[in-house]
């Protein structure tokens, strides 16, 4: 991808940006994040379907902010994150450079906010095809069924907690796992506890979770976590017809209260 | 005790002392007469303290050795284990495993004069020693305590300043940060580098012991290197996050140096070899 | 013990196994629905793996369970009873088709759990552990084993070592008493050894750790260390699925009056791993908790435990959400 590296070339060299987020190759020839702070190195660029991480993620992270401004290459997944992330005001919208990347993967020019957000909203919000699949058969199966499914899952949990470093809107500085006055979540990886801390992580994600998959790609053990927050996705869309990521004001669909709202869940 | 190292010895709570507000001082007695009788530990070593159900803690005990039958531990009601150990009374049990870690090294300070030098909550861990020396006080030469808070309520062992400052053979000065006296306060006001430096022992033969915020360290080891102290004659003690106490866990570590092995007590020269991640 | 060369025939494998699951339980890889390659207990034969690379996590569960109950405990408003575990009751295991950078893991692990005083608790279970090892007859761009001082047939670990015949034979080295134990009870089935070629892959070395050791002294400030752990998400992938890894926590858990204190792996990729009560952390960000990965294993371990904390398994680099490659990197720190 020329026109990427020759791109983050003159916003290096203009020094308009202190560090370009983006993918390159590593070793074994899998696409990982790439922190480009010199020119030089911006041949190691690279934008291919390897590249599936979500960037977004180091936006908040300490280190990374501390290069300076930053631009970043971003699939639809990252710019929804990063609306999700100025609407948490978790950062300054200004203070970045979006290398916005198309659906056919063409480097895409974006000015400001509101360009992004009109790419955004032309965008198909729901969750990508490749786990439409696996979510209707879950929908399917039975409360004890489907009990049973993330029961075995879950028991292969080791609380490594990938999940949540690699999710961009799991940016708290002290995760509620971590809190121990009380203990919400046991420390221990059973079953139990791992069914606990998913279901906490899934509902702190309704309505902000943007459908990237990346916790579920994180997992190395293969848990298809993801499937729990998407599964919300759809839900939160279908009770209040949003989905997270398209503005860079939204307010928070499970915090906040709305008079039409739907309120078919009170009995 | 069992194989099982992790298994704690069961202690009775025999008193309780409210230091400050959110500072007590148990006395805890050894529930098995047997484990009493064996029980042994040194000065500057640290123990796991626990309250089944909420977890451990690790703080030093600041009993001294020569007074036997018990040991006394002092902590800040600051997490989940010491605001619950907090909540407990005479006569509750809890667990401690220990000792662990090694010592002050009071023989080699024979002959010599002792500074010791503590801020806050840090006094506790010198306790231990101070009252060790004390007891042993025809082998040291001057014994001279500097020790501060940041008010007058902040102080702990209030009874024991008393004993100390009403004892000839041992000069105890107290000071609290401005603002934090009190209208009949008679101590001193400033900072502890300040106070110290007012004060100005000799370093001929002279051992500084030294305990306190990270903050109360940085400011006082100038001074102390001012005052003419070796790097090798300075002590204070790490106080690393630790989980088993005994160098298997891999929390405390600092380069290749476990706190819970190595330490906690260390030469202020040993410290200048560590990698500073403490 | 001098070393016992014998064949065991493809089909007499199923025969062992079923022999001594009769007596013990067996501890081995399987390929489970997702493709994962886990390690069960008591698998049956049919769905042990003898192909695998390397399975998601290391073989340490069977002496370093991710979880493991250090005593029980009943409480009552004064009185605290303890409950001790009865540590003689730890069952023998038969770790079956484990590779030998698994195997060579478990002397790195005793390195740690006993040195200065014992763990009983994990003294006991490598006592009443047998390995059965498998040497490789495939690798990967993850593998390093050579770089660490092993090799794809290493035998330490091992007390019977099998290595892959053309034929798809095995041969079995019979390495320590009990190894040789296991030959005594089940002697038939052994054979003398053929002619066969062993399948031994190749793994190509990356690296030479004694230079790593070395550059590691005067490395601790370099930035080497942040240019490299930018991408580190700072999950615990990496010490969960390491076989060498051994810190833990330790926490209490009740359930009314009774309780357990429990030991579980942890991470010094975690920031919380360090955290004070005070809220002062002595290492605060990423950089300083990778770096203290890497050193631990390749500077503070060989000094301390004489063992270096890596057995070359690959697992960490290929089970990392974001390719933190630590072969790639030790590469990069011999030329710092």
């Amino acid at each position: 991808m020329n026109n990427l590296v020759a791109r983050a070339k003159e916003l290096l060299n203009s020094n308009s940006v202190q560090v370009v987020i983006g993918y390159e190759t590593g070793p074994t020839g899998v696409a990982r994040p790439a922190f480009i702070t010199n020119s030089e190195k911006a041949d190691r660029l690279i934008y291919d379907e390897r590249c599936v991480q979500n960037l977004a993620v180091y936006l908040t992270k300490h280190e990374v902010r501390k290069l300076g401004k930053a631009a970043i290459v971003a699939t639809l997944p990252v710019m929804r994150s990063i609306m999700m992330l100025i609407s948490e005001q978790q950062i300054i919208g200004e203070n970045l450079v979006v290398l916005g990347i198309s659906s056919e993967g063409n480097l895409l020019d974006i000015a400001d906010i509101r360009v992004m957000q009109g790419i955004i909203e032309k965008s198909d919000l729901s969750n990508p095809p490749e786990y439409r699949e696996l979510l209707a058969a879950l929908n399917k199966m039975s409360p004890e069924e489907k009990f049973a499914y993330w029961q075995k899952e879950l028991s292969k949990c080791i609380k490594c907690y990938a999940c949540r470093q690699a999710c961009p809107m799991c940016y708290c500085t002290r995760c509620t796992v971590e809190v121990n006055q009380p203990q919400w979540i046991p420390v221990q990886a059973n079953t139990h506890g791992n069914m606990e801390w998913h279901i906490l992580r899934a509902m702190h994600l309704a309505g902000r979770c943007i459908s990237c998959g990346e916790c579920g790609r994180s997992c190395p053990v293969g848990i298809p976590c993801h499937l729990l927050t998407m599964h919300l996705t759809d839900k939160v869309f279908n009770y209040f017809k949003v989905y997270a990521g398209t503005s860079d004001k939204m307010s928070s669909v499970m915090s906040t209260y709305e008079p039409n709202d739907k309120e078919s869940f009170i009995i | 005790m069992s194989d099982n190292i992790y298994k704690p010895y069961l202690m009775e709570i025999d008193n309780v002392i409210e230091e400050t507000p959110d500072v007590r001082t148990f006395r805890l007695k050894f529930k098995n007469a047997e484990d009493a009788e064996k029980f042994t530990f040194k000065a500057g070593q640290f123990g796991e303290y626990s309250v089944f159900g909420e977890g451990e803690s690790t703080f030093c005990v600041a009993s001294s050795p020569t007074r036997k039958g018990y040991i006394e531990c002092t902590f800040r009601k600051a997490g989940r284990v010491t605001n619950a150990l907090a909540n407990l009374e005479a006569g509750d049990t809890v667990g401690f495993r220990g000792p662990y870690g090694n010592t002050f090294p009071i023989e080699e300070w024979e002959g010599k004069n002792l500074l010791y030098i503590a801020g806050g909550i840090a006094l506790p861990p010198m306790r231990c020693v101070i009252w060790n020396t004390i007891d042993l006080r025809e082998k040291y030469k001057d014994i001279t305590i500097v020790y501060g808070a940041r008010t007058v309520s902040d102080l702990v062992y209030k009874h024991e300043l008393k004993e100390w400052e009403e004892r000839p053979d041992i000069r105890l000065v107290t000071t609290v940060d401005p603002g934090g006296q009190t209208p009949d306060w008679k101590g001193e006001i400033g900072f502890v580098p300040m106070v110290l430096e007012k004060l100005a022992p000799s370093s001929e033969n002279t051992i500084a012991i030294l305990c306190g915020p990270p903050v109360m360290i940085k400011f006082t080891m100038p001074v102390l290197k001012k005052l003419g102290f070796q790097d090798k004659d300075i002590y204070t003690t790490l106080e690393n996050r630790m989980k088993c106490g005994f160098g298997k866990c891999g929390r405390c570590n600092v380069g290749k140096v476990f706190v819970c092995k190595d330490g906690p007590v260390f030469s202020y020269e040993q410290i200048l070899s560590l990698p500073e991640e403490y | 013990m001098e070393t016992t060369r014998k064949l065991i025939r493809k089909q007499s494998l199923e025969k062992l196994y079923k022999l001594l699951s009769e007596t013990r339980k067996i501890y081995a890889p399987v390929i489970a629905a997702d493709k994962q390659v886990e390690y069960k207990y008591n698998p049956a034969f049919s769905d042990i793996t003898f192909d695998h690379i390397r399975s998601t996590l290391s073989a340490k569960n069977v002496v370093f369970p991710k979880v493991e109950n250090l005593f029980t405990f009943t409480n009552s408003k004064t009185e605290s009873t303890i409950n001790d575990i009865d540590l003689n009751k730890i069952p023998e295991v038969i770790l079956w088709g484990a590779h030998p950078c698994d195997n060579a893991a478990f002397d790195i692990l005793r390195s740690i759990f006993c040195w200065d005083i014992t763990d009983e608790f994990f003294s006991k279970r490598l006592e009443k552990l047998v390995v059965i090892g498998l040497s490789c007859h495939q690798s990967d761009d993850y593998c390093f084993c050579t770089s660490v001082g092993l090799a794809p047939e290493s035998s330490k670990g091992s007390d019977i070592l099998l290595s892959r015949l053309q034929n798809g034979d095995y041969h079995a080295q019979i390495l320590t008493e009990k190894g040789n134990s296991i030959l005594n009870m089940a002697g038939e089935l052994f054979e003398p050894v053929s002619a066969e070629k062993e399948l031994i892959t190749e793994v190509k070395g990356k690296f030479s750790h004694e230079q790593v050791t070395e550059k590691l002294k005067t490395a601790f400030e370099n930035p080497f260390w942040v240019e490299n752990s930018l991408r580190c998400i700072g999950c615990g992938a990496c010490a969960y699925v390491c076989p060498t890894c051994a810190c833990f926590d330790i926490q209490d858990e009740t359930k009314g009056k009774n309780g357990k204190r429990y030991r579980s792996w942890d991470s010094c990729g975690f920031g919380l791993f360090t955290l004070h009560t005070s809220g002062h952390n002595p290492r605060e960000v990423q950089s300083q908790r990778w770096r203290q990965r890497i050193m631990h294993k390749f500077s503070y371990m060989p000094e301390r435990n004489e063992s270096l904390g890596c057995v070359g398994c690959g697992r960490c680099s290929s089970g990392c959400p974001v390719d933190m490659n630590i072969a790639e990197q030790l590469e990069a720190l011999q030329k710092i």
